[in-house]
């Protein structure tokens, strides 16, 4: 069996979207290393695997996978019955399943663009050795302030995104949260007592704790 | 039964993928109309129903829902035996559904952004009396035409973008795509063989006729 392998970067936000989850099924893969620096993902032979030249691509025996969300959603049914159940708890209710499905839109069109934009700034820039803009910052933790208001509001009903188990949905949210946590912005999500126990919660686990080595 | 609800305007692209999904289904359903340019949608009791100020949101029955793509696959699900079917032949095939969901976050990622900044700079801003920046459409075009480079390729192996059927991943593109071909951005989709016929197979199909 040719068995699981990413192609991405260990710090890239997206390639560790689908390495939590990995963690998460206690499966076991090979990370392919890309070199972003050299441009190695916008080359063949790595956009023969995603021809939109992003990391990560993956592969699961003959299946050919990318987009981290759609890997991310293929290894929680694929692995249904296996370590951290990442579906509501009765995946087969349509319902529920929508429910989950609307925080994982949200995560990916309110909160990552905006999540993202903050961790180029104060992160990746830097290791490029650009120079943070305190004016994007600025704009950019202004719509961050008013996504996490929502999140308040909502975890105050509820002890996850999605409901009250752990999920993709929340899933998704943590290799950037982890990111902003040593940043500035840090503050925006600890001023928020309810989102901050959330981050506190999801930033633990043990698999969050894998992909930080 | 309180019935199927959808709460936008009848022009927003993002309402319209919903539409879409319904008149596929062939489900009856009742429009609200939200008034945009009064800003209803950044206003209770709207937002009660998105609390990030977006059209569309939607009802069914005591099921409420919003973000377009969300409403979308729920339809799809929920009415699996009914109408056209929108997901893969073989629904419970996860690697199938793996293949469909990928061309779901292409056009999210992709397709979507860009096609809509398009729409809204040569369609949009003229109804509120603003503009078209010619420069913001050159950039545009520029990543669109790469992302149908890739779009071409795919289309020369495959009838749809999932496979040999067609599915959400190409539903979700019609509204946008049928206003660009009211701009001179149509183009970009004429001169590419493959994407042509498949632009003019998902746009002629009466559910897309409809929402016109």
């Amino acid at each position: 069996m040719a068995g699981i392998k990413v192609f991405g970067h260990a710090a890239s936000i997206s390639t560790r979207r689908v390495l939590l989850t990995l963690h998460e099924k206690n499966l076991d893969f090979e990370l392919v290393h890309v070199d972003l620096k050299d441009g190695e993902h916008k080359k063949e032979p790595f956009l023969s695997r995603n021809p939109f030249g992003k990391v990560p691509a993956f592969e699961d025996g003959d299946l050919k996978l990318f987009e981290s969300r759609a890997i991310t959603q293929y290894i929680a049914h694929r692995y249904e019955g296996q370590g951290t159940n990442l579906l509501p708890a009765d995946s087969k209710n349509i319902a529920h399943y929508a429910i989950m499905a609307i925080g994982m839109q949200v995560e990916a069109h309110q909160f990552d663009p905006v999540a993202s934009k903050l961790a180029w700034e104060h992160v990746f820039k830097l290791i490029y050795g650009l120079t943070t803009d305190q004016a994007v910052v600025a704009e950019e933790e202004a719509k961050l302030a008013k996504v996490l208001d929502v999140y308040e509001a909502r975890l105050k009903e509820f002890k996850y995104l999605a409901g009250d188990s752990f999920t993709l949905t929340d899933l998704h949210h943590i290799p950037a949260v982890q990111y902003l946590l040593n940043t500035p912005t840090k503050k925006l999500f600890t001023e928020r007592p309810r989102v901050n126990a959330w981050v506190a919660e999801i930033t633990k686990r043990p698999a969050s704790q894998k992909i930080l080595q």
